[in-house]
């Protein structure tokens, strides 16, 4: 066998402009493969990391999805509120360590504008548990304080001191602006990779205080309206928020907090545990991520049908050689196996090479999908399951490798040792 | 890489030893007929005829590489009627050196890994030539072949030259037979009987049978016995046949 190894490495080497070529097409179609792969991963990975060290997201009864989708994506409308009470209550609950009420239905030039407390700034967890970290300036403090993610500022180039108006409601384009109230930005947080980049953060009283003379969707008249400085004397303790993230003392009594909350009779409540949730979501958009995948095994198919395509067109030109081989003891199975060695070898380069490839792409990509994504790409040791692709791709290749082989096997066996030139 | 066990061969036996083999390519068109035909140990035998008259297809049978439709061909003492394909395979390789007209050599190995070969696919061979790579240096010298060359890439030789490296490579591990089909067809007069001195003289020294195919008789007075292969051949006397009917060698 290693004699046999030997003698496809040396054929090989002969053909080194073709068999480089070939090397080639399966190292692209490989890196392509492991990057869709590593993407997928980092993809569901980020998708996973949302939020964190949250237990259960309350919210008026709805689906578990659509509840999820509006308070942690930022996507879509809550149907219906809850109480500020029923937070308050919950809240102040022993088992309870700490809860964050968020209250959504405006927006800032196509960010969402979220309502909340100081509690979201100490207690909300994304990734492996990391906590909000400003890239400048503090937490709303004042009432007509806001705190722009990192995406905002970005996007709309805005630093600590900056005046903005809120429009009412979510369209993009809101002609029913809050602007006899303005806000003053007082902080900018650092990049999370999360929908926190493209928020607006104020406190709930803001909220309370922008809707005042705010009725069915409408500002009142002229006569009827509170002016800013009027609105800080009012009473803006809500009535109703949108949700409010918990997270329990201990985790013990998570299922039963959930249980109870979802059995409320007051008011049709809805708690969910955001890694279930989150799953669920996932499978629902994991079928994209799967397609990808399949696509990328369909080019590296490509790529080893480029390298059948290479040996059986060589295998003629061969002929001569195979006989050689005959006529100084090598069995037909000798050459059977030196072309299936030929191209398991082909596909071992190709699948080296294009590992190669992956890390150098990925290691030159980095600092781009950082700054440009907020995606971190971490360059770590092969998974199982890349391995395992790795090792399926060597596998077909040897595999493939087999219907030259066979070609050249009844060659040899119907030459002889007559050679044919 | 070898097969097990190799069948040894009886070493008072003849070394080519055929009878009543007949042989068909195609079916109804018998190519040869040979009652009997043998060439004993060391013997050289020069063998002459027409072109398409089935000495190639001869020297398959005799190498184990063809099966007679019937008949017996013993080589050695070994008759490889009994013998299954791998089995086959593997006495050729323990036992017979081949040597074609032209192109006999692996072009991307070099003329040292190409003479040592038959020592790679037969552990007999191996054990016989000793020192691998010294045994092939000295048939390479033996066969007027300077040691400059012996690195060299097989398709920067000329053609006497390749022919050379495929001789010493056919005589590597002395095995007992030494089949040559017309290796000195593409040779001038005079590297052809400066090449076949050299190999008789190898083949003398090692005790190695050899038969010898070609076309051109002038060299046939330098062998022990010269055979037409229309006198052991029945088949050839058939006007069936486009075997046999063409013009006669010389
Ligand atoms: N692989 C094959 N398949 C079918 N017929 C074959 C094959 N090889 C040889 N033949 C036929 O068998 C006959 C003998 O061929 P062979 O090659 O043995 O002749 P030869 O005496 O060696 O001729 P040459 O001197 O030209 O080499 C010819 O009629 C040839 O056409
Ligand atoms: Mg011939």
């Amino acid at each position: 066998m290693s004699e046999l190894l030997r003698l496809a490495f040396a054929s090989l080497w002969n053909r080194r402009g073709t068999a480089a070529l070939t090397v080639f097409a399966i190292a692209v179609s490989v890196a392509l493969l492991l990057g869709v792969q590593k993407v997928r991963t980092e993809a569901r990975e980020s998708f996973a990391a949302t939020i964190s060290g949250t237990d259960l997201i309350v919210g008026a009864r709805s689906g578990p999805l659509n509840l999820l989708l509006y308070s942690v994506f930022r996507v879509g409308d809550a149907t219906a509120n809850v109480s500020y009470s029923v937070y308050e209550r919950v809240a102040r609950h022993p088992d309870v360590a700490w809860a964050i009420p968020i209250s959504l239905g405006d927006s800032h030039r196509g960010f969402r504008v979220m309502g909340t407390s100081e509690a979201y700034f100490e207690h909300y967890r994304f990734g492996r548990k990391r906590q909000l970290e400003f890239q400048a300036g503090k937490p709303f403090h004042d009432l007509y304080d806001a705190v722009v993610g990192a995406d905002v500022a970005a996007a709309l180039n805005y630093r600590v001191g900056d005046e903005i108006v809120i429009a009412h409601g979510i369209g993009n384009v809101s002609f029913a602006k809050h602007d006899d109230k303005p806000f003053t930005i007082v902080g900018v947080l650092a990049r999370t990779g999360t929908p926190v980049d493209r928020t607006v953060h104020v406190s709930l009283e803001a909220i309370e205080a922008i809707h005042l003379d705010w009725g069915s969707g409408m500002q009142a008249p002229k006569g009827a309206r509170v002016t800013a400085e009027e609105a800080r004397a009012a009473d803006l303790t809500p009535k109703t928020i949108t949700a409010f993230l918990v997270g329990m003392e201990s985790k013990a009594t998570v299922f039963m907090m959930q249980r109870a909350l979802n059995e409320y009779r007051q008011e049709p409540l809805l708690a969910i545990i955001p890694g279930v949730a989150l799953q669920q979501l996932w499978e629902l958009v994991g079928v994209a991520d799967r397609a990808l995948m399949i696509i990328a095994a369909f080019v590296v198919l490509a790529g080893l049908l480029g390298m059948l395509t290479a040996i059986l067109t060589s295998l003629n030109e061969r002929r001569r050689e195979m006989a050689i081989l005959r006529s100084v003891g090598a069995r037909p199975g000798h050459v059977f196996t030196l072309l299936v060695l030929e191209s398991g070898l082909l596909a071992l380069l190709g699948v080296l090479v294009g590992t190669a490839l992956t890390y150098g792409g990925l290691a030159a990509l980095q600092p781009w999908l950082e700054h440009r994504f907020g995606v971190f790409m971490e360059i770590g040791a092969l998974g199982g399951y890349d391995l395992g692709i790795l090792g399926a791709v060597v596998g077909t290749g040897l595999l493939i490798g087999a219907v030259p082989a066979w070609r050249a096997y009844r060659n040899s066996l119907a030459d002889g040792l007559t050679i044919r030139v | 890489m070898t097969a097990g066990p190799v069948a040894p061969g009886v070493p008072t036996a003849p070394a080519i030893d055929l009878e009543g083999v007949t042989y068909a390519w195609v079916r109804g068109r018998t190519v040869l007929d040979i009652p009997r035909f043998t060439v004993a140990r060391g013997e050289r035998v020069f063998l002459k005829g027409p072109s398409g008259s089935g000495k190639s297809t001869l020297l398959g049978l005799v190498g184990g590489v063809l099966r007679p439709a019937a008949g017996r061909v013993a080589i050695l003492g070994q008759d490889l009627g009994g013998l299954s394909g791998a089995k086959r395979d593997a006495f050729r390789a323990a036992h017979v050196g081949f040597v074609f007209q032209m192109f006999n050599l692996v072009p991307y190995l070099s003329v040292l890994e190409n003479v040592v070969l038959p020592a790679r696919f037969s552990a007999e061979r191996r054990a016989k030539a000793g020192d691998l790579h010294e045994e092939a240096r000295r048939l390479l010298a033996a066969l007027g072949l300077g040691t400059d060359l012996v690195a060299r890439g097989v398709t920067q030789l000329s053609i006497g030259q390749q022919q050379r490296v495929a001789a010493a490579r056919a005589l590597l591990g002395r095995p007992e037979l030494l089949i040559a089909d017309e290796p000195t067809s593409a040779l001038d007069w005079d590297a052809r009987e400066s090449f076949l001195q050299l190999v008789m003289r190898e083949c003398a020294s090692a005790g190695t049978t050899l038969l010898f195919v070609s076309h051109d008789v002038s060299l046939s007075g330098l062998f022990d016995r010269s055979v037409a292969l229309a006198e052991i051949n029945r088949a050839a006397a058939t006007p069936a046949g486009d075997a046999g009917q063409t013009r006669s060698a010389a």
